[in-house]
């Protein structure tokens, strides 16, 4: 039953993971390069323009629930179990989500990448 | 991309290895949450581990949040991969778990990964203006 339960909380933790990986980087972009930002307009213009941003906390909100899940998660498997079992499939939700809401250019590299990784990181889970 | 943005890059693998590591650590002090007392994660939070992995987390969110600013999501994600390389490193070093041979061998597939994204370009233009420009952003601040 620890396994199904941990899995579950794998589930929740991949799913909300990446519905706030796409909507901070949403945020992000309509934001802008925060260095270039600081330097025009100061440290504390580019905080207040970071937290006026409704889609940001939209994005920490999703990442919240999967820092809990995930915490859940960590207290019944090992963190070499937990963490690279919910990243491996949340490369692949992301690059999803990055190409079809975020509509970023997911070409033969970074596909090619992700798969790597994901890859990589499902080894390490399943060994 | 420029040296501060690899340092980004770098900062964002740092502080997310470090900081899930101080988490592991202190869940395991704080035992097991049963499925019926969810509310007692709550409880964990006062294992100082707990609170200096939530302290690292947080200074990953703002690095994390710096790093999309930049670039997008598909380049940000596998080029921090390189994180779960030092979780491994702190797995054995700190946590004292096993690392068997094909765990080595993911950690070599993660690397070529970052290697094959790290190589190119950081951002998609979006010609429609979608990518923030600071002077077309310029009015708004």
């Amino acid at each position: 039953m620890r396994t199904f339960y941990t899995w579950f909380c794998i589930f929740t933790t991949v799913c909300t993971a990446a519905a706030g990986d796409v909507l901070v980087a949403l945020a992000m972009r309509r934001i802008g390069d925060l260095g270039d930002l600081r330097r025009r307009y100061g440290f504390f213009a580019t905080i207040m323009r970071v937290v006026s941003s409704g889609v940001l906390f939209g994005g920490v909100f999703f990442m919240a629930v999967a820092f809990f899940s995930n915490l859940i998660g960590l207290s019944w498997a090992d963190l070499s179990v937990v963490g690279p079992a919910s990243a491996a499939l949340t490369f692949v939700t992301n690059a999803l989500g990055a190409k079809f809401f975020l509509h970023e250019n997911v070409d033969r590299r970074r596909w090619l990448a992700t798969l790597f990784v994901c890859f990589g990181v499902l080894l390490l889970t399943w060994s | 991309m420029t040296l501060r943005k690899y340092l980004v890059i770098l900062s964002v693998v740092f502080f997310g290895s470090i900081g899930d590591a101080l988490l592991a650590r202190g869940m395991k002090h704080a035992g097991g949450i049963d499925i019926h007392h969810l509310a007692n994660v709550f409880s964990a939070l006062a294992n100082p581990f707990v609170i200096a992995g939530i302290f690292f987390l947080l200074a990953f969110m703002f690095s994390y949040m710096t790093a999309l600013s930049f670039a997008d999501l598909t380049y940000v994600l596998p080029a921090t991969a390189i994180s779960y390389v030092v979780m491994v490193l702190l797995s054995i070093f700190w946590l004292h778990e096993h690392v068997s041979p094909q765990r080595w061998v993911g950690v070599g597939f993660i690397v070529i990964g970052v290697g094959v994204v790290a190589g190119g370009p950081s951002r998609t233009e979006h010609h429609s203006g979608r990518v923030a420009d600071p002077k077309a952003v310029e009015e708004r601040v």
